[in-house]
């Protein structure tokens, strides 16, 4: 019995909730108990978005939480925003394409993982895939969501999307085949 | 067997709860008695739902024979607003004073025309907050006394009366009914509400009434007020004609 | 009419989704609403949903209007319903007054959010006062405290029965988390399940013309004398304490002779419970209540198991509201009582563990128990722990 926690924060636009929202339904349509809250307040554009997703094999009650097994930052700010959830069992995932000063990071953080996905993506994706990218390496470091799920919920989400150009499928599975093999590699 | 009202009395007032409890003088039972008289010329009896607000309208709740509800003050238009919405079929008549319609409850009055809402106001008004004791109301007359204007309304301290009517007729749609009428010609007055009753859009009427007892004026005196000086700042008659029989047609 | 929801099925929406579903399955005609975070997307997925089940929404110039024309169409017999959070719950809370008066089946879906006053639009349980007490009454309203995404889908069903059959104003007590959390959730037939969502009937247009063939119905607020008003709020009083008994409502994991008993609602209570019950695990005596139900209060069963304690403890995100609840059901008793008090703040069980842990350690250290109940009330009564 257990529960992943996983906090995930970045600029507005950068697809954070997107990302979480995926996480959660997929995690959902592979049989998991999962609960997914956006941090909503007055300040819409400007401010830090943090979404907060848990799943799990037991019922998640409690919409938030202070400890994160799985942090994922998108932007520097971000991982300043993240930091009070890091533990030393965290996994924390950063966006790594520009150099991050190192200070920032959180030291107690059990592994870190930095993921140049902005290059990454562009590079031989796409520069918009690459919030899809980061997913595939939090999909990859969690290992509890299947990967037919995976697809169905992006299909849900982003089927409309792919109905006018079929190719974006494609590119988005590539791009969360990438970022998955990140999660083992790195 | 039921005995049928006097004459005089339309018949879809309530004979039990006469004689009314409006003061000697007041405006009130004249504009209900063109009302009562409107709606047996229509023979609406079981259609029509009759709304009353705060303040001495509420000393109708029980005047008519017809469906009746009693609200805050303000909030007669969006409890029939809302009625309406579920009963296509019903007449609402929202009946208010000129604090009810023109001050507290005047974002319900303009959304309620804005949105061209099929309901029929009545807008009593008699320049003063009557029930409370005699305050200055919106539609109270530059030197007018009153008990929070003692040295009469100033419009440089409180403004200039508010025209309810006018302010309607511009942010209503273009079938809407607006009209001013007076107790001072209740056969003006009848033919204005047979009209608003019939449009099934938005309509408003204002009545122009007496208040003896706030005024603290004779009889002479109310009825030179009610016949002379109110309709030099509130102008009698159509304002918005809206939908009549021949057009719906 | 058809079932909304024929076959059971499984979802997984945000709260305010469900309640947009819960409202089509209970039947619901029409919804009147003013914007206000966090119960927005209410309003979104009802008027996304409602034309296609026949139903109505109407987007009002404010909440005085959205709950005096909820007053309209129920008085035009049929269930309708709104919603609404912090500063609209205040103006909304004139419209349910007057439902209090003149006991109309008006029911409203209210997402807390922070207050005072504008504060955050984010989460809370600072409405408690306000649903239970606000306006100019008695409180002679149903108030139910929901927990979760299953409780809000089965609760919104329940207001809308219970707000008919006993002709009483409904609040649906959920708050921002659980309007905007998305999760699983199942959602069913209320008729198959045996879920009674109520049997709306006219007050006023009834068949018949008035005077004629049927008396005028004659609604009013309003009385003359204070002998009258007295009678009328009397009887209101009367019909409620009956009521009470059959609808308060609470969950509880009991615990004899527990040293503690944890006390909360909402969203809240689902982290009391998790907090409890692995402090029992531990070999911990801890109990846990919720009401479910805060008007009416469930004040029998809770002093029931309060007396089984050698103190309570009340969790809530908001300062003192359900605290104040808990301590006038136990009033007269020498239970003490202690607060947890995070006004505008989510609860996590980890919290919760370790209050209850430092409370009884300092209960081992200073072998704290009932002898000591009058220093440690009186303690508590200048806001120090014992």
């Amino acid at each position: 019995m257990s529960i992943a926690r996983i906090v995930l924060g970045g600029e507005g636009g950068q697809g954070v909730q997107t990302i979480a929202e995926i996480l959660a339904e997929a995690a959902y349509r592979s049989g998991l108990e999962a609960l997914y809250i956006p941090n909503f307040g007055v300040e819409q554009r400007g401010g830090v978005s943090l979404a907060f997703v848990q799943l799990g094999d037991e019922v998640v009650a409690v919409p938030k939480f202070r400890r994160a097994q799985v942090v994922v930052a998108l932007s520097d700010r971000a991982i300043q925003r993240t930091a009070d959830y890091v533990t030393r069992e965290t996994t924390f995932i950063y966006e790594a394409s520009a150099a991050v000063d190192p200070s920032f990071l959180p030291r107690e953080a059990g592994r870190l993982l930095p993921v140049p996905a902005v290059k990454l993506a562009t590079e031989h994706l796409h520069p918009r895939v690459f919030n899809v990218l980061i997913l595939g390496t939090v999909v990859g470091v969690v290992d509890m969501v299947e990967e037919t799920a995976l697809k169905a919920a992006l299909e849900g989400l982003l089927g409309h999307k792919f109905a006018l150009k079929p190719e974006l499928r494609e590119l988005n599975y590539r791009a969360l085949g990438e970022g998955r093999e990140l999660a083992l590699t790195a | 067997m039921k005995l049928q009202p006097e004459p005089q009395m339309p018949r879809v007032w309530r004979r039990e709860s006469k004689p009314h409890r409006f003061c000697p003088g007041c405006g009130h039972p004249l504009a209900l008695k063109a009302l009562g008289e409107a709606v047996d010329d229509l023979d609406w009896q079981d259609r029509v739902v009759f709304g009353c607000d705060i303040g001495c309208s509420l000393l109708a709740w029980d005047f008519f024979d017809l469906d009746t509800v009693q609200t805050h003050h303000g909030r007669t238009l969006p409890v029939l607003v809302g009625l309406k919405r579920v009963r296509p079929e019903l007449v609402p008549i929202a009946y208010m004073g000129d604090g009810g319609a023109y001050a507290i409850g005047v974002q319900h009055l303009v959304s309620a025309a804005a949105r061209d809402e099929p309901v029929c106001s009545l807008v009593v008004n008699n320049a003063v907050y009557a029930m409370t004791g005699g305050q200055m109301a919106p539609t109270t007359l530059p030197g007018q006394k009153t008990e929070t204007t003692p040295y009469g309304r100033d419009p440089a301290l409180s403004g200039h009366p508010l025209k309810g009517a006018e302010m309607v007729a511009a942010v209503a749609a273009p079938e809407a009914y607006v009209a001013r009428g007076s107790v001072a010609n209740l056969r003006q007055l009848k033919r204005y509400l047979l009209r608003a009753l019939q449009n099934p859009h938005f309509s408003l009427v204002e009545v122009l009434a007496s208040c003896p007892t706030n005024w603290r004026t004779n009889a002479a005196e109310t009825w030179e007020w009610v016949e002379k000086e109110m309709p030099r700042y509130f102008p009698l008659g159509e304002l918005k004609g809206g939908v009549r029989e021949e057009e719906r047609r | 009419m058809t079932a909304v929801i024929e076959r059971e099925r499984r979802a997984f929406l945000t709260g305010n989704e469900v309640v947009a579903w819960a409202a089509l399955a209970a039947g619901a005609e029409v919804m009147f609403g003013y914007p206000i975070t966090p119960q927005n997307e209410i309003m979104h997925y009802w008027a996304r949903l409602a034309p296609r089940y026949g139903r109505k929404f109407l987007q009002t110039e404010d909440e005085l209007s959205a709950g005096y024309a909820t007053i309209g169409a129920v008085l035009g017999g049929v269930k309708a319903f709104t919603a609404t959070a912090g500063p609209g719950h205040v103006l909304m809370q004139e419209a349910l007054a007057m439902a209090e008066m003149m006991r109309l089946p008006v029911v409203a879906i209210i997402t807390q959010r922070g207050g005072p006053s504008t504060a955050t639009v984010i989460y809370s349980q600072q409405e408690v006062n306000l649903a239970c007490f606000g306006g100019n009454g008695e409180g002679f309203r149903l108030v139910y405290s929901v927990a979760g995404l299953q409780d809000l889908y089965e609760y919104t069903l329940k207001a809308f029965g219970m707000a008919w059959r006993y002709r009483l104003p409904t609040i649906v007590l959920g708050d921002g988390y659980q309007a905007k959390m998305r999760g699983p959730v199942k959602l069913f037939d209320p008729a198959r399940q045996g879920i009674d969502t109520g049997m709306a009937a006219p007050f006023l247009g009834a068949a018949g013309t008035p005077g004629r063939e049927r008396p005028p119905v004659h609604l009013r607020n309003t009385y003359n004398l204070e002998e009258e008003l007295l009678a009328v709020v009397e009887e209101q009083a009367r019909s409620f304490e009956q009521v009470a008994e059959q609808v308060a409502e609470y969950e509880e994991e009991k615990r004899e002779g527990a040293a503690i008993l944890l006390v909360a609602h909402g969203i809240v209570a689902r982290a009391a419970q998790l907090a409890a019950g692995r402090l029992r695990r531990r070999g911990k005596a801890v109990g846990f209540f919720r009401p479910v139900t805060l008007r009416p209060f469930p004040e029998t069963a809770l002093r029931r198991a309060a007396f089984e304690a050698e103190m309570v403890l009340v969790a809530e995100s908001a300062w003192g509201q359900l605290e104040r609840l808990v301590r006038a059901s136990l009033s007269g008793s020498e239970v003490p009582v202690q607060a947890y008090r995070r006004p505008g703040m989510g609860i996590t069980p980890e919290e919760l563990e370790e209050e209850l842990e430092k409370i009884l350690a300092a209960r081992k250290s200073s072998g704290w128990s009932r002898g000591d109940e009058v220093a440690a009330r009186a303690a508590d009564a200048t806001g120090l722990a014992p």
